[in-house]
Formats: C-alpha cells, sequence, structure tokens
C-alpha cells in the first residue's frame, strides 16, 4: 500500500478497472502471456480445464481463480500478481468491474500508482466506467490511461476510438483529472498490448506496455511536516517504547514532539529497531518505535507532530466521502471512524450531494437526508471528542478515514474542511502551553461539544414544569449533548430528605439545588432544573451561586406563568384537591405564596402553546448560549 | 531489487503484526517451519523489540520431513519461543490418511493440518491467527485480505469479502469470529528470499541442494513434498535462481494438483 510499498524507483502498483465485461481480466492475462511472466505449464493447463469443461480458452482464467469466477465469467474479487518489463517490477492489480463487487474495486484501486481504464469499444462509455472514473479520484490514483477495448468489434476504426476516448477523457477532465494517453487494442488477441498491431496502421502512438512503462512511481515527500501517530505502547524489558508508523515527514532524534489531543510534548531519546543499526531519523512509511526524554502516558490515538506545524484539532469536519455499504449512511445517525490510529465516534450532521446517480456528472450540493450504496457525497461529521486531522490536500494519511457501521467498513472520505472550531495549534508557546493539574472548562466543553448552561423552571404546582423539563432533556440529549434534569425525586428524597416544606427549609432546600446544579455545569452538563422555587430571594440564590467566582455559565430563568386555574384543573398529582381539603399544608397557590420574577429570561404561559412549541422556545434562547 | 523495497516491505508487515496485536487478545502465530512463517517470525521480533508476544502454533501431521522438526526445537530453544504443537490424535490413531493409503491427499490435508488447527484453536480459545500465506503463492491466496475473517467453523467465504484500504482494516467482530492476518501478503517467493539473505536468517537446510541436484522449494509432508531440480548451495544462489525461473512455487506439492479447485476448497474449508 502506498506510500510504503510502492516506495522504491523500479516498482509501480496498477490497477486495470471499468465496466463489467469491458475485458480487465483478459489484458492482464494477455499481458503476461505476452511478457513471458506465467509459469511453465500455466499456460498449458488452462487450456485444457477449458478443453475438459467445453468452454473457449480465456486469458481471463489466469486472474480469475474461484471457481464461482471461472463458472460465472465474471471477476468477483480484486487480484494481485507479479510481472516486470525491462524498465521496472509491476504489481498487477485486477479489479472487478461488476456493480455489485465496488467493495472490492475500491480495495484494489486504493493501493494503486496508476490505473488503466478499459472501455468496450463496441459499448462505449458505461456506468461503472464513470463510476471508476470517481473512484480513482477519491482514492487519490491520479495516473490514468484510457484503454479502448475489442476494437475489432467496431472494424478497428478510428473514427470510433476517437469518440469513446474522447468522451471519457472529456469526463475525467470535469473531474480534475488529465488523462495520460488514450490507446486502441483488442486486448485477446494482443493488439497493441506488447506488440504492435497490424489491423490498426492509423494508430503511431504507445503500446500498453510502453504506457505503464510511462507511469511514474510515487516519490515519497520527506519535508512534508512530520505525522507520527501512536499504534501502540510497548513496556518491553521494562522501557517505554512507543510504537507506530511514520504518516508524513520525518522525525529525528532530539526532535521535541507535541502529542494531540493530550497536548503533551517531549523529545525524542532514541528511535528503536530490533537488530538493526543505531537509526537517528525515520520517515514516510517507516515502523519504528521511539522512546522520549520524558515518561509520558500517552496512549494508542496521538498524533506525534512538530511543535510549528501541528495538525489541527477539531470536533467537526467535511469530506468526501464513498459509501460502500448495505445500509445507507444517514444523517442523524452516529458511526464510527477509524482515522490513521484515531478511533472515534461521530454524527453525521449533513449531507450534500457532489454526484449525480444517474449521471455520474458533478453536481452542486443539493442538500440530501442519506447516501445509499456506491454513492459519493459531501458529508459533515460531529465528533464527541476532539479529534486530530489535516485537510486531504495537506497530509493525505491524516487527512482520510474510513467508516464503520455495525461492525463493517462501509464507507471511506477525504477531509476538504475541518470546520469553524478547529484549533490549529500555531508555533507561539502559548497556544501549546497545557494547563497542569486541572482540566478547563474549555476542554471539557470541547469534548462534550458544547457548554454548560442551566435552564431554571419555576412555576405554580401543575404549570408544567416537570413534563417541559424532561422534554427537554429528551431533546437536548437526541442532539449527542449532555443534559441532566433536577427535580423533586432525586432531591427531596435523597440530598434533601431531611428537609421539610417552611420557608426555611425550601430555602435550604433550592440552595443545595443550585450547589448541585453548579457542580454538573461547571463539568459541562446542561442541567434543567424543575422546582417551583416560589420566593423571589432563593431564586436570586440560586442565581447568585452560579455565578459565585466569575463561573461563566449562562442561568436561565423560565417562568412558567400558567394561570392558577388551569393549574388547579390539571391537578396532575392531586395535590390542589389535598390542599383545599387542607390536607396539605404550605402549598404554594393554596396556602403559601408564589412570588413572579420580576425579569425571567422566558417567560411562558403553557396554557397558550402545546409542548413541542413550548419546548422550542426555551431551546430558541437556549442554544445559542451553549453552542460552541 | 533495491533494499528500500524490502524495507517498504517490512515496514508494511510490522505495521500489520502491531496491529493485530493492539486489536486482538488471544492471537497465535501459525509457524510452518517453513521459509515463509520464519520470515514472519522474524519481522514479529522486529515489531516486538526481540519478542514475540503470542504463542507460536505448529501443526504437526507427524509426516513431516525429519530434519524439519530438529531445525523447529533448535530455534524455539534458540530464540526462547513459546511453542504450541497440534496434531489430530483421533485420526493419526485410527490411520486414516493419505500415507496409509485410506485418504485422498486432499482428505489427508483437511484432517491432518485443517481439522488439527480447528481443535488447537477451539481449545485455546485464539481469536487471531497470523498466517504466513502470500498473494503470489496461488491464485486464491492472491485474493485474500491481510484481516480475513472466517466463520467459527474456519470457513473463508472467498466471495464476500470486507474491503481493505488506507492502511485500515477489519478490526471489529461479532463475538465468536475467528479471524486470519495475513502480514506477507505483499511479499512474493523472490522478497522472501532477498530478505532472508539481508537479514541472515536461518533456514531449514532441506532448502538448499545437498549434492543430489536437488532441493526442496516448499516444505510440507514427505510424501507429498517433492524436491525440485536445483544447484542452488545457499541463500544467495537461490536468489539468482529465482530471477530467472519458470517453475511455479507450490509445483512439487501434490494436494494442489488433484483437481481443478482442489486448493481453492481446502481454503475454503480453512486450510491456511
Amino acid at each position: 500500500m502506498p506510500p510504503a510499498a510502492g516506495a522504491a524507483a523500479d516498482h509501480l502498483r496498477l490497477v486495470v478497472v471499468g465496466h463489467v465485461d469491458h475485458g480487465k481480466s483478459t489484458l492482464i492475462g494477455r499481458l503476461l502471456y505476452d511478457t513471458g511472466s506465467l509459469f511453465d505449464g500455466k499456460y498449458e493447463q488452462l487450456v485444457a480445464i477449458a478443453a475438459r469443461r467445453g468452454v473457449p480458452f480465456e486469458f481471463a482464467n489466469v486472474t480469475d481463480a474461484l471457481q464461482a469466477e471461472r463458472d460465472q465469467n465474471v471477476t468477483i474479487d480484486t487480484s494481485q500478481i507479479w510481472f516486470r518489463t525491462p524498465r521496472r517490477q509491476y504489481v498487477l492489480i485486477d479489479a472487478p468491474g461488476h456493480k455489485e463487487f465496488v467493495k472490492n474495486m475500491v480495495t484494489g484501486a486504493a493501493s494503486a500508482d496508476a490505473a488503466l481504464v478499459l472501455i468496450d469499444a463496441h459499448e462505449g462509455v458505461q456506468e461503472q466506467s464513470r463510476r471508476h472514473g470517481y473512484l480513482l479520484k477519491l482514492l487519490g490514483v491520479d495516473q490514468i490511461a484510457i484503454v479502448v477495448n475489442k476494437m475489432d468489434l467496431v472494424g478497428y476504426s478510428a473514427e470510433v476510438f476517437e469518440r469513446v476516448s474522447g468522451e471519457y477523457a472529456a469526463f475525467l477532465a470535469g473531474l480534475g483529472v488529465t488523462a495520460r494517453v488514450a490507446l486502441p487494442i483488442c486486448a485477446r488477441d494482443g493488439d497493441n498490448v506488447a506488440g504492435r498491431s497490424s489491423q490498426m496502421p492509423w494508430y503511431t502512438g504507445m503500446t500498453v506496455l510502453e504506457a505503464l512503462d510511462g507511469f511514474t512511481p510515487p516519490a515519497p515527500d520527506a519535508d512534508k511536516p512530520l505525522r507520527l501517530p501512536v499504534q501502540d505502547v510497548y513496556r518491553f524489558d521494562h522501557r517505554r517504547i512507543l510504537a507506530g508508523r511514520v504518516e508524513s515527514g520525518t522525525v529525528r532524534v532530539g526532535d521535541t514532539l507535541l502529542f494531540l489531543p493530550s497536548g503533551k510534548q517531549a523529545t525524542v531519546k532514541t528511535i528503536e529497531r530490533w537488530n538493526a543499526p543505531p537509526q537517528f531519523s525515520a520517515s514516510v512509511g517507516d515502523s519504528i518505535g521511539i522512546t522520549l526524554g520524558t515518561q509520558l502516558f500517552v496512549e494508542r490515538g496521538e498524533i506525534a507532530s512538530s511543535l510549528q506545524s501541528a495538525p489541527t484539532q477539531t470536533t467537526e469536519f467535511t469530506a468526501h466521502v464513498f459509501w460502500l455499504g448495505r445500509k445507507p449512511l444517514t444523517t442523524g445517525r452516529r458511526y464510527k471512524f477509524k482515522l490513521a490510529t484515531q478511533e472515534f465516534e461521530g454524527e453525521i450532521v449533513r449531507v450534500a450531494q457532489v454526484m449525480d446517480a444517474a449521471s455520474l456528472e458533478q453536481v452542486d450540493g443539493r442538500e440530501l437526508t442519506m447516501l445509499a450504496v456506491d454513492q459519493v457525497g459531501e458529508v459533515t461529521v460531529r465528533t464527541r471528542q476532539p479529534i486530530v486531522v489535516d485537510l486531504h490536500e495537506r497530509v493525505p494519511n491524516l487527512g482520510r478515514f474510513v467508516v464503520v457501521d455495525d461492525l463493517e467498513m462501509c464507507g471511506g472520505g477525504t477531509i476538504v474542511d475541518t470546520g469553524a472550531h478547529a484549533t490549529l495549534f500555531a508555533a507561539t508557546s502559548a497556544n501549546i502551553t497545557r494547563s497542569v493539574g486541572q482540566v478547563t472548562r474549555e476542554q471539557r466543553n470541547i469534548r462534550n461539544g458544547h457548554k454548560g448552561a442551566v435552564v431554571w423552571f419555576t412555576g405554580l404546582p401543575g404549570s408544567g414544569k416537570s413534563t417541559l423539563a424532561t422534554a427537554l432533556e429528551q431533546e437536548i440529549f437526541n442532539r449527542g449533548w449532555q443534559p441532566t434534569v433536577l427535580d423533586g425525586d432525586n432531591m427531596r428524597f435523597g440530598l434533601s430528605a431531611d428537609l421539610g416544606f417552611s420557608a426555611k427549609d425550601r430555602a435550604e432546600n433550592i440552595r443545595r439545588v443550585a450547589e448541585v446544579a453548579r457542580l454538573f455545569a461547571e463539568l459541562g452538563a446542561i442541567v434543567i432544573t424543575a422546582f417551583i422555587s416560589p420566593y423571589r430571594n432563593d431564586r436570586l440564590l440560586a442565581r447568585e451561586i452560579l455565578g459565585r467566582e466569575g463561573l461563566d455559565v449562562p442561568f436561565v430563568e423560565a417562568y412558567l406563568s400558567t394561570p392558577l386555574d388551569v393549574c388547579e384543573a390539571r391537578d396532575p398529582k392531586r395535590l390542589y384537591a389535598k390542599a383545599r381539603r387542607g390536607e396539605i399544608q404550605d402549598f404554594t397557590g393554596v396556602s403559601s405564596p408564589f412570588e413572579p420574577p420580576e425579569r425571567a429570561e422566558i417567560e411562558l404561559d403553557t396554557s397558550q402553546f402545546d409542548l413541542e412549541e413550548s419546548v422550542g422556545r426555551v431551546l430558541e434562547y437556549l442554544l445559542p448560549r451553549v453552542k460552541m | 531489487m533495491s533494499p528500500d523495497h524490502l524495507t517498504a516491505l517490512e515496514n508494511e508487515s510490522i505495521h500489520i503484526l502491531r496491529e493485530a496485536y493492539s486489536k486482538f487478545d488471544s492471537l497465535a502465530m501459525l509457524w510452518s517451519i517453513g521459509k515463509d512463517s520464519t520470515v514472519l517470525l522474524w519481522l514479529a521480533r522486529r515489531a516486538f523489540f526481540g519478542h514475540v508476544p503470542f504463542p507460536l502454533v505448529h501443526i504437526d501431521t507427524t509426516y513431516k520431513i525429519a530434519s524439519m522438526i530438529e531445525y523447529r526445537d533448535r530455534v524455539v530453544r534458540e530464540w526462547n519461543l513459546q511453542l504450541v504443537v497440534g496434531k489430530n490424535e483421533a485420526v493419526l490413531a485410527s490411520g486414516v490418511t493419505f500415507p496409509n493409503g485410506l485418504a485422498t491427499r486432499v482428505e489427508c490435508c483437511s484432517t491432518l493440518k485443517k481439522d488439527a488447527l480447528q481443535q488447537l484453536v477451539d481449545q485455546k480459545k485464539y481469536s487471531g491467527l497470523i498466517v504466513g500465506v502470500r498473494r503470489d503463492e496461488e491464485p486464491t491466496r492472491a485474493k485474500e485480505r491481510y484481516f480475513s475473517p472466517r466463520s467459527q467453523t474456519m470457513e473463508w467465504d472467498a466471495t464476500d469479502q470486507p474491503p481493505e484500504f488506507w492502511n485500515q482494516f477489519k478490526t471489529d467482530f461479532a463475538p465468536g469470529t475467528h479471524i486470519r492476518i495475513h502480514p506477507l501478503l505483499h511479499w512474493t517467493e523472490l522478497n522472501v528470499w532477498e530478505y532472508i539473505e539481508r537479514e541472515a536468517i536461518p533456514v531449514s537446510p532441506l532448502y538448499f541442494d545437498d549434492g543430489t541436484g536437488h532441493r526442496y522449494r516448499s516444505l510440507g509432508c514427505a510424501p507429498c513434498t517433492t524436491p525440485v531440480a536445483s544447484t542452488a548451495r545457499n541463500v544467495s544462489e537461490i536468489v539468482t535462481e529465482l530471477r530467472t525461473t519458470r517453475t511455479a512455487e507450490r509445483a512439487g506439492r501434490a494436494q494442489d494438483q488433484e483437481s481443478e479447485n482442489a486448493f481453492e476448497k481446502l481454503r475454503r474449508d480453512g486450510y491456511m
């Protein structure tokens, strides 16, 4: 897989793609045969097998090794075969063209340095011809040759060749890809494969073999920013070794490394390699171990970089995603993502169209609710904890990820935007100083994906406090956020079990509620309280407790001004009735006063709105104050 | 081939070995005593800084060429390895084997290797097996994945394999799934020998011409493995020979040739 496996200059990994039955496996078989790359007896063995089965010999059988593939004459899974020209060693990757097997095509093509797109001269450009072109672009394979096959079926016509190859070259150009070359061949007969065709004297360009040798092997760029994802931490022989593969750039002994997302720093003490001479640097592709000058607790998933060009930390990113899953990718759902050695959960917040499903032409971003199998879209993901990424164009290996759904890898994406809340660590030391000893509120907010707040419902018994609090909690929770409700049930039976309902006890109860709310809010939760809290002074005290020591958490007093007669008519717990009969003392609204707030942040008469509207009005006020 | 290319292959394999070790609690590595799994063993020591942090499993059919076992026991001693030997005792006791004329070659492989492995995996509860197969060995292995899921009974669904790209592998599994990990998949036979030469890895002497003009190119059971004509007496002569050979690596392995899809069938059922 690139860049490592294809790193040496005399090696090239080449994938052959295109629509089903356009001749991919046949070309590979023919290429191997013409270059003398088949082992002794292989050709004769396949001819004999075909004769025994009473079917014509197919060059495709060289790579179509599965019984099911030979039975159906279709490539199901990708295959790899080695061959060499005088110029260099090749790994030829055969990719299936049938639409059922796009995941196998992706598996084959993702590791390639260059691609041949085969197009049947007679059938012309088909759905998978375009889809494969699009996927090559997304997978980062940008050296492409257009190979128009089965020229015998169109009478070796130069005009057909020009039309078919021109149409496909225009399609690629629309994707921003320039085809290196276009060539007319007949793979079965070997025309323009290894040798020149006598059937097409009008064609004076390259053969397939010459086109292959014209591709350039990837050149790893050791000058890119360093990215060393921690793959594992070993404690063999009482030493702590961080193991990982350099995904970009170069690491040297003595370098100061910044680990994100933890923000820790240390210098590289040694680069470890068993049974090998000492090594003082390692570059992109190297699987190494390092020891550090100071002992740090870092785990798998941390990304090491230099201080000067660190990656981006974010809880939101936008990517071009191709989807392979049988179940569609759906907005609002959470998926597992794997990016380098990081694994995290993220919610799909937006999907936009980038390719028309029928024409496979590029289109502008119409909003979608999902991506079906084999579709491509622009997807925005929000994560709970901060993750470490790069734009794909900056550092490809840290700018791409896979999506896991139901234990299966169901898609892949390349990051095109790191979101508005991204923190780009700059070279200034101020930005990389980590707070010692205390996790800051800001750090907690980044992990939660929102800020803390207290929504303080107040109102008569039956005014709708508990109902509204519960509905609001659910609504906030559904966004992937952290709400919690404090109400009589979890205060009166526990922390305040020793208190009655006198004015003094009510005041003490409210003080305790406010202190508990403060603790939760400091953790970053959105606390929703549902207490009658009838006295103005008690609510003022709660507000003061929350604002103490400059704690900057919004305190939202939400007054439910539902009229007494409505509340009494609702009487959900039959308490008004009991109070009227004198069975309950100090009952607010009947035998104890309720002091309406003079300036509540929200005032709502729940007899005027249904529950959804009421929740909506609270959210409308709250959301802008807790969003990051 | 440039030494850089071997380093690139090695880096990839180490990455996969470390990924497997990080993701699976109960791992074991199959060691057939042959050149490939011995290179794999060497790569594990490189990945884990001289350690092999999981047991090595050798499936002993009792028909192995005698000197293979001597070599095995010497390496285990010198490298301080944890060796687990699996045998299909029931079938060996019943004598229903190919050398006894009571089973075909494929049936014999199936019971003495595949079933013996299954019994050991069940007994030891291994969730992952690291195996040294390569894509260039034979065409069904060319279609393998680095992380290849198997059913509870070790069956391989070759027609519905998980995608694998960008160095990400299927590492999420339902409980009870068994996984094969193939860190050598991208190596060729020639790469293996070049690497053995570069790293001076000790291999079984059966791979060299002992003066008869023949050597083993692939090691297996004595009754089903025949030497090939070759005068290569050391690793560097093997490397030179392989650069120009036109004979397939497993040409000396008789069980592959019993029928058109003999090997595919064996592999689908759980063979290595």
